[in-house]
């Protein structure tokens, strides 16, 4: 049988989620036997390839990098996994949504009003969006998994149900924050 | 609910198939209840009155084609209830999503993450995404009281609180502002909470808030262990 072609992508998140991904310890071998993975933040792939299988996202989208990012993963991946409570619904990285709508306001309060030197917004980075999105309000999402982070044994329960051609049902089994 | 005391008499209806006896007067919560059956519920508090606001605890009932939030509708004979179907879990899910949606609610950085009865029945019914936009709202935190602090953008509008400060404390130093979704749990007339007169700081609204709107300073909702701290106020009370 062939492999499945995994992706793992790090949106506006902690990278919480791809360390709970990592904490399912010895099953990530298992799943290593299933798995290729073909763009990760623990991978050296520069461009998010073509013909994914199923692609795990963590983070909201926050800039408009991530904005295009999420545009092509969803044209390339057959089976689309909000992993997090960020990508899920917002989470902290939203929580900027309350107080601005506005991308420079935000940079203002982070490197202008917080900072004591170079009191000076960055210029070489991805414009911010005005608001922080979900994935859902960007693309189609196929699953959800929500937790902050979710934990790993539920990741590693959803994987394999993927695996298996199985849609996951999480009624019970997962828990928002 | 009030018992008449003399003038009751026992009604019977079936609940999911199970002939039960219940009182007239009773609600088909309360009868389901007593008979074992859980009907999931979020604005319903024991012993203080219902208002059915939240339509979480909805059931279905043979031969009328809409719905009835179990906590305001009494009991009658020969009722035929259903508190379980796809149509209902349908339902329910809507309604949790809409209040969900109305504010940020942020379990990472809730005070009640853990022992919150929204998060938890949101788990239960498998509402692991929202399916409307979502409301970002910059109440102002209300920290003027002492003991006690008030997060709005965390309410719900259950009015557990309002109806526990008039009915169980007697004072209702709480009530309604506005309509809505717009609608605010205010103190007095919209003072700051700190400057409410009327209140005697008992904290029986920060024990029956079901999320982690009301709360008290300094500690994780998980360790003022205060669930269901009104049912036992109002059971003794009762002399049961």
């Amino acid at each position: 049988m062939a492999k499945v072609r995994l992706a793992t992508v790090w949106l506006s998140g902690c990278s919480g989620c791809h360390m709970s991904f990592l904490d399912q310890d010895e099953k990530v071998l298992e799943l290593a036997e299933k798995i290729e993975l073909v763009y990760s933040p623990i991978a050296d792939v520069k461009d998010f390839p073509e013909n994914v299988d199923v692609t795990l996202v963590e983070g909201a989208v926050g800039n408009e990098e991530q904005l295009e990012l999420l545009k092509r993963i969803r044209r390339n991946t057959r089976i689309l996994v909000a992993l997090g409570d960020c990508a899920v619904n917002g989470n902290v990285t939203a929580l900027r949504n309350s107080l601005w709508n506005s991308d420079e306001e935000v940079l203002k309060r982070a490197y202008v009003e917080n900072a004591s030197i170079n009191q000076a917004a960055p210029k070489q980075v991805p414009k911010l969006l005005k608001r922080v999105l979900a994935l859902n309000e960007v693309v189609k999402v196929d699953a959800y998994v929500p937790g902050c982070p979710p934990s790993a044994e539920l990741i590693n329960q959803v994987l394999n149900e993927l695996l298996e051609g199985k849609t996951p049902v999480l009624e019970g089994r997962f828990k928002y924050g | 609910m009030v018992e008449m005391v003399g003038l009751s008499k026992p009604i019977e209806l079936t609940i999911d198939g199970r002939k039960v006896v219940a009182k007239e007067g009773e609600t088909i919560l309360e009868a389901a209840k007593k008979n074992g059956i859980r009907v999931p519920a979020l604005c319903y508090l024991e012993g203080v009155s219902s208002f059915g606001g939240c339509r979480v605890c909805v059931v279905e009932i043979k031969g009328s084609p809409r719905l009835f939030a179990s906590c305001v509708t009494p009991v009658a004979e020969g009722m035929e209830v259903l508190t379980d179907s796809e149509r209902l879990r349908r339902y329910r899910k809507w309604a949790l999503e809409l209040l969900l949606a109305e504010r940020p609610h942020v379990c990472s950085v809730c005070v009640a993450n853990g022992s919150c009865e929204l998060q938890q029945l949101a788990t239960e019914l498998g509402v692991d995404h929202l399916r409307i936009g979502r409301e970002w709202t910059d109440y102002e935190v209300d920290l003027t009281h002492e003991r006690f602090a008030y997060d709005p953008n965390r309410c719900i509008l259950c009015t557990r609180c309002i109806r526990v400060c008039d009915e169980v404390e007697g004072v209702h130093t709480l009530d309604l502002m506005l309509r809505g979704k717009n609608s605010k749990v205010v103190f007095d007339l919209d003072e700051n909470w700190g400057f409410a007169q009327s209140c005697t700081s008992c904290g029986k609204c920060s024990a029956a808030c079901p999320v982690g709107a009301l709360y008290v300073k300094g500690k994780p909702l998980s360790e003022v262990k205060k669930k269901d701290l009104v049912s036992f106020i109002i059971e003794r009370r009762s002399g049961k």
